[in-house]
């Protein structure tokens, strides 16, 4: 038995002692998310009191669709942020995707599941070819996606034709972005989400009980499904509310679409990163590439998988995009890699590499949206509102640096 | 295996970076349940020999015994396979990671795919108890948060958990206190008397001659002196680390 050791788990204790030990973390340097849920808070309070129609069913709907996109980006980006690297390719990568989508559906009379297939497949065979170049050939990554930054540029413009517009009409595609689903569905998903929860937790216990291991204490589970039930239904219960601006006519209510996908994208790759051998290796890697590859691991195997796997969200961010403008243009997707980066690290992931989580992009995401939604709705010039996303993101990178000297030099 | 053939033996092994030649001709056995000291002045070719070992830098020339049969060495994984760890001074650990990771790293168990973190928790602890380890207080600390003598403690006791035949401590004492150099002198004292062997490298003779059985000195690339410790004396292991006196070894 593990309580007879000398040698804690860090699980012993009360959930008060749970709460200390979380506090003491956090004043240690390890926030996580914590200083962008503040801030997202802060935010909401402000833009709230100053233009109500910020807290409108309508704008909380719109607000999700707008950040799914550079959430998605996000998510994927923050796989490679873990190991210390960057891709700036992953806006343009999503663009080329969405162009491809866009054409293969109406040029060539692809049904809309293989061109979504397709589109997918060639951001995951481009993120091989820079995880290729970064990792066997040794060109830092900021100059290899920097290059491919500028040459997709110029292939979309290609693809799509010098000041053209590729509509979308595929109805499945277009209901991503633009159709909520039926009511009962927004309780479904959230049964689904609040039992896989319980579920995995459950056994997870079961697990480190019958090997006789110390258990967290039961109270952070309640804690936490009880916090589950409640914000989920909140959000649930909001966005099943009716936002269409004429509902005589037209009725508009319940959770969008793109809510379960985001969401299927953060379970997995949470899943993948928390609970593989992969994941563990890309935060070793992200921490210590010299250790890692002294400890056998396949340290260029792993770079080139983490780029894949961020030009793979890159292109369902793709679709995303080109969902929710229901057509692809020649410049899709070439502004919002900066904003997905700094969705990222807003969020808490750092740029050192390995510290960050998936989840932590999502609520930078959110940040990000806040910020835009927020000052556009008071009415902000636009210059204004590009400093202030700024100004967020240089104070998000400053405690990044400093949490980061802090557990190198202590 | 008889009782006295070396878990490791190296014959004539060579290395060179460019026109330098860092390795000449050097000989060098290592015997389970001893502590052997490579000792030698900076550049002399102590970490060219260890990262041959390890299989970092593969040697150039020459043969390489392992309990009697020849092997080759070309990568860390082999060295692995064979049972060869080595605890680097300060590049062996993941300070973003717990101890629990840091010392399954590149070994995690794993479940039809799923990380099994409770069984590796309680290895670690385990291991950790059976090396009488007392300053460590939990094993989900964050390495970030240990002391020199306690990173380095995590990194032995991995040795020791992966069953390691033998194991290569490269300066472990370097950055660590009196009280702290103590512990892991102790530590090191009881992978020997556990069977495994031990080599150190050290330029700290008075550890040296605190923990070894047996000193091997390099000097510019040749081995020039492999004495037992209880045949030799401080002022004698100086002179043949700065060249001042010569031993021809296994001629």
């Amino acid at each position: 038995m593990s309580n007879q050791n000398a040698i804690q788990t860090g699980n012993e204790g009360s959930f008060l002692d749970a709460g200390r030990n979380y506090i003491a973390r956090v004043k240690g340097g390890e926030t996580g998310s914590l200083p962008a849920l503040l801030g997202l808070v802060i935010l909401a309070t402000i833009f709230a009191v100053a233009n109500p129609i910020f807290l409108k069913p309508i704008n909380f709907a719109n607000l999700l669709t707008q950040t799914a996109t550079v959430t998605t980006l996000a998510m994927g980006l923050t796989f490679v942020l873990l190991l210390g690297e960057i891709d700036l390719s992953a806006g343009v990568t999503a663009g080329l995707s969405a162009a491809f989508l866009a054409i293969t559906m109406s040029e060539y009379g692809v049904a809309w599941p293989i061109a979504a297939v397709i589109a997918i497949s060639m951001g995951m065979l481009i993120g091989f070819l820079i995880g290729l170049l970064v990792a066997k050939v040794g060109i830092p990554s900021f100059v290899v996606t920097l290059a491919a930054f500028l040459a997709f540029q110029g292939l979309q413009l290609v693809v799509v034709g010098k000041g053209g517009l590729i509509g979308i009409d595929a109805p499945p595609i277009l209901a991503i972005m633009n159709t909520p689903m039926q009511l009962a569905f927004g309780w479904i998903l959230l049964a689904i989400v609040f039992l896989s929860y319980l579920g995995t937790s459950i056994y997870s216990r079961r697990q480190r009980t019958s090997s006789g291991q110390q258990n967290k204490p039961l109270g952070i589970l309640i804690f936490r499904s009880v916090a589950i039930l409640v914000v989920g239904a909140g959000f649930v219960s909001f966005l099943n509310l009716e936002r269409g601006a004429n509902p005589a006519v037209t009725s508009l209510r319940g959770v969008p679409y793109v809510v379960p996908i985001v969401l299927i994208l953060l379970a997995v790759g949470t899943f993948v990163l928390n609970r593989t051998k992969f994941g563990r290796h890309v935060y070793a890697v992200g921490g210590n590439a010299e250790a890692a590859r002294r400890a056998g691991i396949q340290v260029s195997r792993v770079r080139i998988t983490v780029f894949m796997i961020s030009s793979t969200f890159a292109g369902i961010a793709g679709i995303l995009m080109a969902s929710r403008q229901a057509s692809v243009d020649a410049a899709a997707g070439r502004s919002i890699v900066l904003n997905a980066i700094a969705a990222a690290v807003v969020g808490g992931v750092s740029l050192f590499g390995g510290r960050g989580r998936l989840s932590d992009a999502v609520i930078g995401g959110f940040v990000i949206a806040v910020i835009d939604n927020g000052l556009g709705l008071i009415g902000l010039a636009s210059g204004l509102n590009l400093a202030i996303t700024g100004g967020v993101l240089l104070l998000a990178a400053t405690a990044d640096a400093i949490t980061s000297r802090k557990s190198r030099t202590s | 295996m008889s009782s006295d053939t070396p878990v490791i033996e190296l014959k004539s092994v060579k290395k060179s970076f460019g026109p330098v030649e860092v390795l000449k001709d050097v000989n060098f056995s290592v015997r389970a349940g001893e502590v052997t000291a490579l000792v030698g002045d900076n550049g002399a070719g102590k970490s060219t020999l260890i990262k041959g070992l390890a299989g970092i830098q593969p040697y150039d020339a020459g043969t390489i015994l392992f309990e009697g049969k020849p092997v080759e060495l070309h990568s860390p994984r082999q060295s692995a396979d064979l049972g060869i760890d080595v605890v680097y001074q300060d590049l062996a650990l993941c300070d973003n990671l717990d101890i629990v990771h840091n010392m399954f790293l590149g070994r995690e168990e794993a479940n039809a795919g799923v990380l099994d973190e409770g069984h590796m928790e309680s290895e670690a602890a385990n291991t950790l108890t059976s090396l009488s380890v007392k300053t460590v207080k939990s094993v989900r600390q964050k390495v970030a948060r240990l002391s020199g003598g306690q990173r380095q403690t995590v990194a032995i006791a991995r040795a020791v958990l992966w069953n390691n035949k033998v194991v290569i401590l490269d300066e472990p004492t370097a950055a660590l206190g009196v009280a702290q150099t103590e512990q892991v002198l102790q530590l090191v004292r009881r992978l020997a008397d556990a069977g495994k062997a031990v080599i150190i490298i050290s330029h700290n003779l008075q550890d040296v001659f605190t923990v070894a059985d047996r000193i091997y000195v390099l000097y510019l690339g040749k081995m020039t002196a492999a004495v037992k410790k209880s045949e030799t004396n401080q002022a004698d292991v100086v002179g043949y680390i700065t060249g001042a006196k010569t031993q021809e070894v296994g001629a």
